[in-house]
């Protein structure tokens, strides 16, 4: 859907009057012709503003015992607390309020998530660019690996690695560096091939210039765009993972209540007809998915230079 | 053909012992096997005995070699939980698991295909847009949430099909399945539909990415120029075409599916064998773990195979590049 709306024709003229345009800010004007995508950029930027400012925003430390009371638990969305404001989302089965335990909960998913996927991003493109920088066999092994791993769901190399390890933060993020890396090293990789034949790649190495720097001052840079790409869909995965395997039990332990767990303890009262436990806090966790899915979505059409106008 | 299966499979065969030596490793060197193997529950005496009895007191390499040859035999140990053995339990399960895979499967065909094609056929009309914006939402939707909200609505708001169990199941032609009870397709509706979506939204991207690119080639243009119908250009020339990758890509997904199927089994009580490894993950049950896991990695590796052969029977490019390399 959005690459039609990129290739609207009437944006072609500013481009044959010659005005000067840098990459970036080309990039940019690109970028935002999409009102989905500007939409989308927007509220991703809300969300965060929410997980960051937390403490600030929220009518309760949720985790506060002295904050929450018992007596007013499961109540439905709107209620007024004996403090004086409002449950905007209702309170959970512990008495908590629902809105500020999404917005903490937002915290934790969101560092999982984003940490995890800058671990594994610097790992997968080391290697994706040694493979494709050393060719010959440890290009074939490195990319065999790659392969074998990728022949294996996600879901299932974090639920091997979580039943032998056990669950807690350090390890639901191990588990999941080691399920994106393969990604990013196969993506670093193809790019990097193409980019190796180059001539300034040999303009380079003529120059008597180091491996390591014609590896990440030249190559590297070149390989950007689909690394970008990349990076927004799978820290969206990386959430929705993290989500998954803590709903499930295996995650992240109750300490660490992220979305997924919120959801999980709103189970047990979704027979019972109160939905807005596990309803809220999924809403939030799918439009922190849908924002930054739409806003990667953009980015592959705007970068990919096959639809480059 | 026969020397690329040949090498399929022998490459298939490395993958098998590279993963049991990660499970084994994995429960042996990375945790603490008396730990892992033997009941928390026993008493010093009984511990020492079962360390013996599992060999625990002989050299890491003996010990992947009684591993290797209980598990060629089938031995993985009893349950903590049931004293039943570990690999029946899982493969009792198994025909649930495959069951709800199988129907997600024919739905993510039966809805994708269809809705993908007529987005790619008309890539600007505003009910293909809104298709494709559904597909981004079924990526986006974390299945364990949809699940919920399945529930919430069909099972609590509406009371139409329940939310747990399997249903009846009765046995037609040596197949036990609940696809043959009206009681059993009515529990089975949400959970695959649950397990489908992510699949459908696939399907439907791959067919529309398909189509967009077939639209414009050569071969399309001829068949138009010799004034073949439309309808016989789309599905004849088109989706022969594009059902190269999506056929691929289906295949390889039906082993996503059994993966995920752990998520969805969870959700609605399924009693398959996702739910079995949770359950067994939570109660500690380490054979059936380590059962699970190696069964659930032969099955990918055969699936893999069985995906390598075909694909390779449908585009011979693949295996002559293969064996040219």
């Amino acid at each position: 859907m959005t690459t039609t709306a990129n290739q609207d024709p009437e944006i072609a003229p500013t481009e044959l009057a010659g005005q000067f345009q840098s990459p970036f800010r080309r990039f940019v004007s690109d970028f935002f012709e999409s009102w989905v995508a500007t939409v989308a950029f927007a509220l991703f930027l809300v969300i965060v503003f929410g997980a960051l400012f937390a403490p600030l925003i929220s009518p309760q430390d949720p985790y506060d015992l002295a904050q929450v009371d018992v007596m007013e638990s499961r109540l439905p969305p709107g209620s007024m607390s004996y403090q004086g404001y409002t449950f905007l989302l209702g309170t959970d089965g512990a008495g908590r309020d629902l809105f500020s335990a999404i917005l903490y909960g937002l915290r934790i998913s969101l560092s999982v998530g984003v940490v995890s996927g800058i671990i594994a991003m610097i790992i997968g493109s080391s290697v994706g660019l040694t493979a494709a920088y050393c060719g010959g066999r440890v290009e074939a092994l490195i990319m065999r690996i790659v392969d074998l791993q990728l022949s294996f769901p996600a879901i299932l190399i974090a639920l091997m690695l979580l039943a032998v390890f056990g669950k807690g933060v350090d390890k639901i993020m191990i588990a999941l560096v080691t399920v994106q890396w393969a990604y990013y090293a196969r993506t670093v990789r193809s790019t990097a091939i193409v980019e190796r034949q180059k001539e300034y790649v040999e303009a380079a190495r003529c120059l008597g210039l180091s491996h390591k720097r014609v590896l990440f001052h030249h190559i590297l840079p070149n390989c950007l765009a689909p690394l970008i790409v990349v990076v927004t869909v799978q820290t969206a995965h990386a959430i929705a993972l993290e989500a998954t395997l803590s709903f499930l039990g295996v995650g992240l332990p109750q300490t660490e209540p992220s979305l997924g767990l919120l959801i999980s303890n709103g189970f047990e009262y979704m027979l019972s007809g109160r939905y807005w436990i596990s309803f809220f806090p999924g809403i939030a966790l799918l439009l922190t998915i849908v924002s930054i899915n739409l806003v990667g979505d953009q980015l592959r059409d705007v970068l990919n230079p096959r639809l480059q106008r | 053909m026969t020397a690329f299966v040949i090498r399929r499979l022998l490459q298939s065969a490395v993958v098998v012992f590279v993963m049991s030596l990660i499970v084994f490793f994995g429960v042996n060197v990375v945790g603490d096997p008396v730990d892992m193997l033997i009941n928390p529950e026993a008493d010093q005496e009984d511990i020492e005995r079962a360390i013996r009895a599992l060999g625990l007191d002989r050299p890491i390499g003996e010990q992947y070699f009684y591993f290797v040859k209980g598990a060629l035999s089938g031995d993985f140990g009893r349950s903590f939980i049931f004293g039943e053995p570990a690999l029946k339990l899982v493969l009792q399960r198994m025909p649930a698991t495959f069951e709800l895979a199988f129907t997600a499967l024919v739905m993510a065909i039966v809805f994708g295909i269809p809705l993908g094609l007529y987005a790619g056929l008309r890539p600007n009309a505003l009910s293909s847009k809104t298709i494709m914006a559904g597909s981004i939402l079924g990526f986006s939707l974390p299945t364990f949430w949809v699940g919920l909200m399945l529930i919430m609505v069909f099972a609590v708001m509406l009371g139409w099909l329940p939310a747990t169990g399997r249903g009846e199941v009765a046995t037609i032609l040596g197949i036990s399945s609940s696809l043959f009870t009206l009681d059993g397709l009515s529990h089975i509706l949400l959970p695959a539909f649950n397990l489908a979506l992510l699949k459908i939204s696939l399907v439907i991207r791959l067919t529309r990415a398909g189509t967009r690119e077939a639209i414009y080639q050569d071969y399309i243009k001829f068949a138009r120029a010799k004034g073949l119908s439309e309808n016989r250009i789309i599905f004849v020339h088109l989706l022969k075409n594009i059902l190269i990758p999506v056929v691929t890509v289906l295949g390889l997904e039906f082993g996503n599916l059994v993966a995920f199927s752990v998520v969805t089994e969870t959700i609605f009580a399924w009693p398959g064998m996702g739910k079995l490894l949770i359950d067994s993950i939570q109660q500690l049950d380490r054979p059936v773990i380590v059962a699970y896991l190696i069964v659930i990695v032969l099955l990918f590796v055969l699936i893999n195979l069985i995906v390598d052969v075909l694909y390779s029977v449908l585009d011979p490019r693949v295996r002559i590049g293969e064996s040219q390399t």
